[in-house]
């Protein structure tokens, strides 16, 4: 494909371009500067796979860069080990740490990550201190500098330097255009929906740490190597380690691997030369810059100069561009109605769920049949999301069985019973908002499909049979609340499920769009797949379900088919009211 | 005497933990009301430390009158910082990417001070000289270091009084609005950006009361705000984020915590013991001890 060829060539570029600066550059100075942007660029492509992809920002990743140093020196100092082999052992503990670092923290969201990560860098600051780690030197050896990464020359480090970027580029690039790429942005766009979409967002945290603590390690080897020599806790595990990192990343843009490429290639020298020219009149200039373009990045870019950019150029481009949309019409109706088969594929015994003062579920049962429509239905707060969240595995019920295909799966997490051909869709559209449409539903196809391409083209045939197959290309935004409820019943469909759970799938939608997504509704099951849907309005379920389960107070109140339910008493009672009566026996109705 | 030396580490602890739980108030009032995770927080404490110390120096005041009198230039300082920096980070209506972005505001706010600090007035540590420093109350075998115990009451009374505003006044009870739900305060007519300025106001200037009471034992450095600002947030996670009766007991605990370690560990290992704290909290109780656990479906 063109642009996959396109990312290569630019990164081959990238490195052949820093390869003729490090030939061209003479003086000693400016190649120190220029390993020091490759360096920092390439610790900011690291901490970028755990906080630009995944979204989780770390303010503790000079971590993994302070024990790729201290292991490196350390096996040097002790073991007189050559830093080329102590270096693999460095990364091995650093994804060992990465371990047992995100094994406990991946459990907390939002804040609270970036809290945890914060302590850890600071507990091995004190435990060096207290080993007595406080200086360690990198010993002089003169006769095999080169096996001892000690260079006179300062090609060599430039060399070596950009070696780390190419390869954490390349890796960042591998990483972007995978599977896990996509998943990465899915759990950070909306971490539930990705979930239910069958990501398992702790897995993909948890690969996207090891992959980002790797890369960590090697620029710490290498840069205690090529410009300190000396190692100490504050100047590895400290603060401004991480603030560069930031700075770097941050004011490049996060999220892709040009923007600290971009941010090392601006900030470096500008700090360097400062530092350089009036760094020791006024010792800290580097703490006032880096700390400044924080500021004023977050101020007044805080997507970083690469998104800026680009979003400029696409605004020019795209200029007097009107996008022509087709208006959807609904499918031809050439589902038949095909009878409920019987086998029962999902069970659901005596699940309740209460939450503090409230009881939202008790004691609910009941039976979904192969390929039936069920409908669900009862007044605001009856308990019909709270099912589905059981069903879907987001909560966990307080009591209760949940049988799917005879297996129970009770506990589960979303992403697996996804996995096992559970897909929902949400009351309020969940979107990955900065996806487009295609990459949405794609999110889905990665269920079945490791294959970048071959989900694409799952995706493609989802999106087809929803009739947004020209849509792909559009970020959700673009969308009409119809489009939205299409996309995310496509994306729910490209995961290849046996039964689905639609909460709501008709709010919001004009009378057309109503039609539209009943039709498009039948054809799901005509299709083979078994349908549980949540709907308010009873004159529209009556068009759609097979049967209705009724609740009511997070109690079954009955359950049956549409004709009998709406004659149950105790539903007109609790539920429809004296007026659906008299409607229902007026004929105008 | 074993029982004494532990009531000894506990008074010692206790005494610490109050200044800590008075600059933790600030820290969680700031994050209670506006959601943000301030990392400046320290910056501001070292600040009016150095203020403190020019009060005494220049003035001759005493510390202890000092650390008050830093309240109003502080309180003025934080509302322009939330106005002119703060206030312009949006985040695009991303509730989450505006915590990030206010963070790494914040983070870099942090850098500038710290560093610029350095630069103007440079790394040497000073100190205020006081009579009290020195002077220990005994209560039986138990010493009781003046300057602290002079600095512990008046972060309760700073602390009670903040208690007694935002519960008692009519300004507080809006700033408690703006915080619970800023939609429904602004439709009640609050003016929920200038309650947030009040918020960062406050907190900045508790913190750096705080500072002007630390500045009676502890040097003047401005790499100071280090040490601190992690104690704070681990405070204010222990007591539940945003919760100011739960910041103030986390910052005691903290205090009992450091001075308790250095039972059983080395020096150097004071703070091993508040991290270990601030983690188990953080995987066994993240809503803190005085937080309400938010739904999440």
């Amino acid at each position: 494909m063109a642009s996959r060829t396109r990312g290569w060539l630019a990164i081959a570029a990238i490195v052949a371009a820093g390869l003729v600066l490090t030939l061209v550059i003479e003086e000693r100075y400016h190649h120190r500067v220029l390993t020091l942007v490759f360096l920092w660029a390439a610790m900011g492509l690291a901490w970028n796979i755990i906080s630009g992809y995944a979204g989780q920002i770390s303010f503790g990743h000079q971590v993994f860069f302070g024990i790729g140093a201290y292991v490196t020196v350390l096996l040097v100092v002790k073991a007189g080990l050559t830093p080329w082999i102590g270096m693999g052992l460095a990364v091995a503990v650093a994804v060992l740490a990465a371990v047992l670092i995100g094994l406990p923290t991946f459990r907390l969201g939002g804040i609270y990550f970036g809290l945890a990560t914060l302590a850890y860098p600071l507990i091995f600051r004190i435990v060096m201190d207290w080993l007595g780690y406080q200086e360690v030197a990198v010993p002089m050896i003169r006769d095999r500098p080169a096996w001892f990464m000690q260079f006179s020359e300062p090609r060599s480090f430039d060399l070596l330097a950009l070696g780390v970027l190419a390869a954490t580029l390349v890796l960042s690039r591998v990483i972007e255009t995978s599977r896990l790429g996509y998943r990465l942005r899915a759990v950070k766009e909306n971490e539930q929906a990705a979930e239910a979409m069958g990501v398992d967002a702790f897995r993909s945290k948890m690969a996207a740490y090891v992959l980002s603590a790797a890369p960590a390690a090697v620029v710490g080897a290498v840069y205690i190597h090529a410009i300190l020599f000396i190692v100490t806790p504050d100047a590895v595990f400290g603060l401004l380690v991480i603030s560069q990192t930031l700075v770097v990343s941050l004011v490049g843009g996060i999220g892709t691997l040009w923007g600290p490429l971009i941010g090392a290639a601006v900030m470096v020298p500008v700090s360097e030369v400062l530092d350089s020219t009036v760094g020791d009149r006024l010792p800290g200039i580097q703490g006032v810059v880096y700390g400044g373009a924080l500021m004023l990045i977050m101020i007044y870019a805080p997507e970083g100069l690469y998104w800026r950019a680009r979003q400029l150029i696409r605004s020019r481009a795209g200029r007097g561009a009107v996008a022509t949309r087709a208006a959807i019409a609904p499918p031809l109706d050439d589902a038949v109605a095909s009878a409920p088969t019987g086998s029962v594929l999902l069970e659901v015994r005596g699940v309740s769920k209460a939450f503090i003062g409230l009881q939202a579920l008790s004691d609910v049962s009941f039976e979904v049949r192969e390929r039936e429509i069920l409908g669900v239905i009862g007044p605001n707060g009856a308990g019909k999301t709270t099912l589905f969240n059981v069903l879907n595995g987001f909560l966990l019920p307080d009591a209760g069985q949940v049988r799917l295909r005879g297996e129970a799966v009770t506990g589960l997490r979303p992403s697996a019973l996804c996995r096992r051909g559970l897909g929902r869709t949400f009351q309020v559209v969940r979107t990955f908002p900065h996806l487009s449409v295609l990459e949405n539903v794609m999110v889905g196809a990665f269920v079945r499909e490791r294959a970048v391409g071959r989900a694409r083209g799952i995706a493609d045939a989802a999106l087809a049979q929803v009739g947004l197959g020209d849509r792909g290309e559009d970020v959700p935004s673009g969308l009409t609340t119809l489009e939205l409820r299409l996309m995310e019943l496509a994306r729910c469909l490209a995961t290849a499920p046996r039964l689905v759970l639609l909460d709501e799938p008709l709010a919001g939608l004009s009378s057309d769009g109503v039609d539209v997504m009943i039709a498009m509704i039948r054809r799901v099951r005509a299709g083979g797949v078994t349908v549980v849907i949540i709907e308010h309005t009873m004159q529209a379920l009556l068009r759609l379900a097979d049967r209705l389960i009724v609740l009511d107070q997070g109690r079954r109140l009955a359950e049956g088919a549409p004709g009998e339910v709406t004659r149950n008493p105790v539903v007109i009672e609790a539920y429809l009211g004296k007026r659906w009566l008299a409607r229902m026996r007026a004929p105008t109705c | 005497m074993v029982l004494a030396e532990l009531v000894q580490y506990v008074a010692t602890g206790l005494l610490v933990g109050g200044v800590y739980a008075l600059m933790s108030i600030g820290l969680a009032l700031i994050f209670g009301v506006m959601r943000v995770v301030n990392f400046a927080q320290g910056d501001f404490m070292m600040l009016g430390m150095y203020l403190t110390y020019f009060y005494a120096m220049s003035g001759g005041v005493d510390p202890l009158l000092g650390a008050i009198l830093t309240i109003p230039p502080f309180f003025v300082l934080g509302f322009i910082v939330h106005r002119g920096l703060l206030a312009r980070v949006t985040g695009g209506g991303d509730p989450q990417r505006q915590m990030d972005a206010q963070l790494i505001l914040t983070l870099g706010l942090s850098l500038v001070i710290t560093n610029a600090t350095t630069m103007i007035l440079t790394p040497t540590p000073r100190g205020i000289r006081t009579t009290y420093a020195t002077q220990a109350f005994a209560l039986g075998p138990i010493l009781l270091n003046q300057a602290r115990s002079y600095a512990f009451a008046m972060a309760l009374v700073l602390a009670a009084a903040v208690y007694v505003f935002l519960t008692r006044t009519d300004l507080g009870k809006a700033l408690r609005a703006a915080a619970d739900d800023p939609e429904a305060a602004s439709y009640q007519g609050i003016d929920v950006r200038a309650m947030h300025g009040l918020a960062f106001g406050t907190g900045i200037a508790l913190v750096a009361a705080a500072g002007g009471l630390l500045a009676t034992y502890y040097p003047i450095e401005p790499s100071v705000a280090g040490n601190f600002i992690v104690l704070m947030f681990v405070a204010v996670v222990l007591g539940g984020l945003g919760s100011i009766p739960g910041a103030f007991v986390g910052g005691l605990v903290i205090g009992l915590v450091q001075s308790l370690t250095l039972l059983v560990l080395p020096f150097q290992l004071q703070n091993t013991g508040v991290f270990i704290v601030f983690l188990l909290v953080l995987y066994l109780r993240p809503q803190g001890l005085f937080g309400r656990r938010a739904r999440t479906v």
